[in-house]
């Protein structure tokens, strides 16, 4: 099977600091995959390289295409959607404005039926249609940001730290229609986390960062089911 | 009563040029969330140009289409060359420096090029006046001033609210590097909104210089400070609260003329001031949204 998006040794940070070592990552079409690790570990650098973010050595590949060194703009209209930290909101935006922005790249002429689709997923997004999205709470800014990505009909879905500020009950919420998407829609996605139990949940193969490098990588059932993983890296 | 009516028909006539530019820096504000100190001397130079073009005896509206044009295109090529270099340094600040160079490099170049004698704009519009009640007289000029502004007004709103570019535009003001990751070139939007502001500016300063018996490279300097009061007092991100504003520090302007005799020779105070009133009051302005982050 081949990956949808393939990492293969890459290096890369901020200026002279290195943050990430020779990092092989895999995703495949129609799979969640997780990648966990502490604060520091070189997670959301990862997808940053992924998008074009930040420039870095090694390859990076999606749909058999060399995509290192391209700009953001151009990574994004081949289909990756990323949904950064802090969400990623347009405040200032209305609601709706914010999710025709996840649209500005499709010319297919069926918007309105995407829109209508999330707005039935997300019903307090539908609510707050006309309202400033900056005005919204952290976990509906985190649904409006989910269903901005979506409005894009993405091949590739790059979810940074989802569960951040939000309550637990609206992060499990979160996680089951991520889960839900996949099943239904076939999404590929690669979700960073820390909350292991919860991505092992949707995932279907993990890999642990550790100070920028892949310390352990297995399948979900793997993972969780290794006792010297789970006390070493994951915290359950 | 008669004096009255002319004075605040006068502080109209002021108020839509101020009004204009407040536009101008709005637009660059909103879209590239800069606020361009050289929009006053740019607007300036394209003045300068209108005049050129109406001295070889083209149709006034024809010279100042061209010189919106020109300037349309310098402003894109400003913000390539000058601003975006810049840019990605991050700090504000260093192209807040930019622009206070431009102002001071497009008003001498200005001055090299068109020499410092006055010269004398024709006006695009009608001579005469209509007469009103209570003997005051509206100038046929002020009638036309309005309705370019009202027009300028709906289009720019249009644009912004009900198109894909203008969407694009918004996006990339709030939030550039969410919209970069949605695909949308943010450096071809900042282009756009400096090219935009750029013929904005070229359309104000025609217009207020054919208002004027003549004019030289002074002309819009305390036009930008009146600008900059208008659009600080209208919030700085809201279109009509520039054009509102405009108006109220233009009548306000001609009424303090007119009635408070000691403020002769330093109006500026009133602009001033009200800059200053409005941070300390009301930061957001008369119009201006006020932002609010969430974690």
């Amino acid at each position: 099977m081949t990956a949808l998006l393939e990492l293969s040794e890459v290096s890369g940070g901020y200026g002279p600091v290195r943050v990430l070592h020779e990092v092989d990552l895999r995703v495949h079409e129609g799979q969640v995959a997780v990648v966990l690790g502490a604060n520091g570990a070189g997670k959301t650098t990862t997808l940053r390289s992924v998008s074009g973010l930040i420039s870095v050595d090694g390859t990076i590949t999606f749909d058999g295409r060399r995509i290192d060194g391209r700009s953001p703009e151009t990574i994004a209209n081949l289909g990756i959607a990323h949904v950064p930290q802090g969400r990623g909101t347009f405040t200032e935006l209305t609601v709706e404005e914010n999710l025709r922005v996840g649209a500005l790249g499709r010319r297919d002429g069926r918007v309105a039926e995407d829109l209508d689709r999330w707005y039935s997923v997300f019903p307090r997004l539908a609510e707050r249609r006309n309202q400033d999205a900056g005005s919204m709470s952290g976990g509906e800014q985190q649904m409006l940001a989910l269903a901005r990505a979506m409005m894009s009909r993405p091949r590739l879905l790059l979810l940074d730290e989802p569960s951040l500020g939000l309550a637990p009950i609206v992060t499990r919420e979160l996680f089951a229609q991520i889960a839900e998407l996949n099943r239904s829609d076939g999404l590929t996605a690669l979700v960073v986390e820390q909350n292991a139990n919860l991505a092992l949940d949707i995932g279907h193969w993990g890999y642990v960062l550790e100070a920028g490098r892949i310390a352990v990588q297995g399948s979900a059932e793997e993972l969780r089911g290794d006792e010297d993983v789970r006390k070493a890296y994951l915290g359950f | 009563m008669q004096l009255f009516i002319e004075q605040v028909l006068n502080g109209v006539g002021n108020g839509v040029v101020y009004a204009s530019v407040a536009l101008a820096l709005v637009l660059i504000w909103r879209t590239t969330g800069v606020l361009n100190f050289a929009q006053g001397e740019m607007a300036l130079f394209s003045t300068y140009v209108s005049w050129w073009l109406t001295t070889s005896g083209m149709p006034v509206f024809a010279a100042i289409g061209i010189s919106m044009a020109l300037s349309f295109v310098a402003g894109a090529v400003i913000e390539r060359t000058l601003i975006r270099p810049v840019e990605v340094g991050r700090s504000p600040l260093n192209v807040v420096i930019v622009t206070l160079g431009l102002f001071l490099a497009f008003n001498s170049l200005a001055q090299l090029v068109f020499g410092t004698d006055p010269q004398k704009m024709p006006s695009p519009f009608p001579r005469g006046s209509i007469d009103l009640v209570a003997g005051a007289a509206l100038r046929k000029d002020t009638i036309g001033l309005v309705v370019v502004l009202v027009a300028e007004v709906a289009l720019l709103w249009l644009l912004l609210q009900k198109t894909r570019l203008g969407l694009k535009l918004r996006a990339v003001a709030s939030n550039p590097e969410s919209a970069r990751l949605h695909g949308i070139h943010a450096g071809r939007m900042l282009m756009v909104g400096w090219a935009m502001a750029a013929a904005l500016g070229a359309l104000a300063g025609s217009l207020v210089a054919s208002e004027r018996t003549g004019f030289d490279a002074s002309l819009m300097q305390t036009i930008l400070v009146f600008a900059f009061a208008a659009a600080a007092l209208g919030g700085f991100d809201s279109l009509v609260g520039a054009i509102v504003s405009g108006l109220i520090v233009g009548v306000a302007n001609a009424l303090t003329i007119q009635y408070v005799s000691w403020l002769q020779g330093i109006e500026l105070i009133l602009p001033l001031g009200l800059i200053l009133a409005v941070l300390v009051i009301r930061p957001t302005g008369l119009f201006g949204r006020r932002t609010v982050e969430r974690v």
